[in-house]
């Protein structure tokens, strides 16, 4: 069992013909994921590594029975490929990679998202990969092995890490979510640790935030109340000065000190999460809860 | 993005926001004259974006020529926690019976804008909102829809603002809500915003913050902002080169790929007792001359004793970062200071392969590289 993104899985890629979008879509596919269409408005019939392009996505759910996609689109058009894919009708599943699209373009996405049953992964993300069925998204697939562990984070490359430390120690994934590092975002932590929660073969989950906001705040408390399967946590930016952005546009402590490494540390602690100082650190606790 | 007061004052005035008569001046004879054509009182303010302005001497309140000059002979050169001023804004002094504030941010959490007033303004905002959070009061808005007239007046009322101005106060703040959402911005705020003794309500100070993301389709403000010039000048040449780069005061520099991993590695660094020199990240797919740039950024922070290289490649390939350690290294004949390398993930051992290991020392795990570039530090620090 995975979450999200499983062996029925069958992806639309949104910006196939670009350098990105071709590219991933070629390591997609060689990963085993089920790319059954590519969109890109005013290519419709040109093919992309063998997947058939269409100029809608709506085309492509439905000749090709789509129902997920991922969106390798510039920023200045993301917000309307996301619009595009949430209208679209059949798609359960949008994973949005593009980094650096304008907050009050996904305040827009993020309106439309609550009329929808849609999960929208990212922006500004790595995507979903469910070891050895499929990925979506940019995750390098060589790191991740299968197994019980579920894994939700804000960052691409820390995420990466904290796989090949587990990964390194035998210990496997179900499916690994990252959810991006923009300050607005579809699919946050409490939505994935839900679907982890209800996942049976889920029998532990990582969970990596960072500097900003108060999402880790809440979810800490989601899971106080609300969870069985054993979390272990890990913050970045403890040392993040106030009122700097560190590289992700979400990740700011501001000037009245809200969204800092160590509110969001003692809230998972004392919400019985254990968290790690360092990555290894992590594994360490993930090995004691299993 | 941040405008400087004079530029949000003018982006204010230009969209109808009632502001004081002011001047922008570079020179103290400019200053002066146009104190004389304002008519005194005027305050001479320091045009640099640092917290406390007024309290560090950036800003004088006059009376006659004589003390403009006197106070804009201070201003003009200064340097104001660390920024050197060269500008000054000439303004009237609005005598005031009344302070508010008004703004318009993004609530991440909601993931939508909100509307705020208060009649505790011309004071530190945020520590309001920390010891009375009642005293500000909040609409949110939808994003869909903009905002509604009726939604200013309803939070200029739950704010408790004198009926006498309300109407005013909610129309300033409708074309606010307008310009915040026009230009893309973070942030709109107006701290204070005056009522006088005759009743009119004037933005005596301008905040605006614009969404970094945005810019390439706000040329007109991307345009101010090398107009502003000022800051950092690692963190400029940092933009030059396009890294996500911040500047701390430690001695052990980074770099790495991802700013979650990068965090980590500062953090890293202060775990093991150890202090960060910067955040450098290189972002993702670099190729070997964006390595070398990266290297040649640390290297010209003179606080920086040694260099941790941590990359985990997923679209970052180990060689081409290899490659470009290489290229930046082999151009010295003496290596400024000491690099600790670590590369994982896609061509990890490739890159191992390439790399000089008489120029850099080699670590396999994130921590013992940190490690090894704290010592070094340390041992820099001492000779």
């Amino acid at each position: 069992m995975s979450v999200l993104v499983d062996e029925d899985t069958r992806v639309v890629v949104q910006g196939i013909t670009g350098g990105e979008g071709k590219f991933h879509t070629e390591q997609m596919l060689e990963y085993g994921t089920n790319v059954v269409a590519g969109a890109v408005p005013g290519k419709g019939g040109q093919e992309v590594a063998g997947v058939p392009v269409y100029d809608t996505v709506q085309q492509a759910v439905r000749e090709e029975d789509a129902n997920a996609s991922v969106v390798f689109v510039p920023p200045a058009f993301a917000a309307d490929a996301c619009f595009e894919a949430l209208d679209a009708r059949g798609l359960d599943l949008v994973v949005a990679i593009t980094e650096g699209i304008p907050t009050q373009d996904m305040s827009r996405v993020y309106r439309k998202l609550s009329e929808t049953d849609t999960y929208l992964v990212g922006p500004n993300c790595p995507g979903v990969i469910t070891p050895g069925v499929a990925k979506l998204g940019i995750l390098p697939g060589n790191i991740f092995s299968d197994g019980n562990v579920g894994l939700v984070s804000r960052s691409g490359t820390l995420t990466y890490q904290v796989v090949d430390n587990l990964t390194n120690r035998g210990i496997g994934q179900t499916t690994a979510i990252g959810i991006g590092g923009d300050p607005i975002i579809g699919t946050d932590f409490i939505d994935a640790l839900e679907l982890f929660e209800a996942d049976p073969d889920t029998h532990a989950v990582v969970m990596c935030g960072e500097i900003g906001g108060e999402d880790e705040e809440e979810a800490a408390r989601y899971i106080g109340e609300h969870m069985d399967t054993p979390v272990a946590g890990f913050i970045a930016g403890r040392t993040a000065p106030p009122g700097k952005r560190m590289g992700h546009a979400g990740a700011i402590v501001s000037g009245s000190g809200t969204g800092t490494a160590e509110s969001k540390i003692s809230a998972l602690e004392d919400n019985g999460v254990p968290v790690g100082d360092t990555p290894e650190e992590v594994a360490d606790h993930i090995e004691d809860l299993l | 993005m941040k405008l400087h007061e004079y530029q949000a004052k003018q982006v204010f005035a230009d969209a109808g926001i009632p502001t004081p008569a002011s001047t922008l001046a570079t020179t103290v004879d400019e200053a002066v004259e146009a104190a004389e054509e304002i008519g005194y009182p005027v305050a001479i303010k320091a045009q640099v974006q640092v917290g406390g302005r007024g309290k560090a001497g950036g800003i004088k309140l006059v009376e006659d020529a004589e003390q403009a000059r006197e106070a804009a002979e201070s201003i003009i050169g200064m340097d104001l926690k660390g920024i050197h001023v060269d500008r000054v804004l000439v303004e009237e002094a609005v005598d005031f019976v009344n302070e508010l504030y008004v703004g318009v941010t993004m609530d991440r959490n909601e993931g939508e804008p909100v509307a705020m007033v208060s009649t505790r303004g011309g004071v530190n905002i945020e520590e309001v909102a920390e010891e009375d959070p009642d005293a500000i009061a909040r609409e949110h808005i939808d994003p869909a829809f903009g905002m509604q007239p009726y939604q200013a007046r309803k939070v200029v009322y739950d704010a408790g603002v004198d009926r006498a101005v309300a109407n005013d106060v909610a129309s300033i703040l409708r074309t606010l809500y307008q310009l915040w959402d026009d230009r893309d911005g973070a942030d709109a705020e107006i701290n204070p915003l005056m009522v006088t003794s005759d009743g009119e309500v004037i933005a005596a100070d301008a905040v605006m913050n614009i969404d970094d993301d945005a810019l390439f389709r706000q040329p007109e403000l991307a345009e101010m902002e090398e107009e502003a010039g000022g800051g950092d000048e690692l963190e400029a040449k940092a933009d030059e080169y396009g890294f996500d780069y911040v500047r701390l005061d430690g001695n052990t520099g980074i770099i790495g790929n991802g700013a979650g991993l990068v965090m980590t590695t500062l953090d890293l660094v202060d775990y093991y007792g150890g202090a960060p020199a910067n955040f450098l990240d290189v972002g993702g797919g670099a190729k070997a001359q964006r390595i070398a740039n990266a290297l040649d950024m640390v290297f010209s922070d003179d606080n920086v004793d040694s260099v941790v290289f941590n990359i985990f490649g997923g679209i970052t390939r180990g060689d081409e970062v290899a490659s470009g350690i290489n290229q930046a290294l082999e151009q010295f004949e003496e290596i400024p200071k000491p690099v600790v390398v670590r590369l994982a993930g896609t061509n990890a051992e490739e890159g191992m392969e390439i790399l000089n290991k008489e120029l850099v020392t080699v670590e396999h795990t994130l921590e013992d590289a940190v490690q090894r570039a704290v010592d070094y530090a340390a041992t820099e620090e001492e000779a």
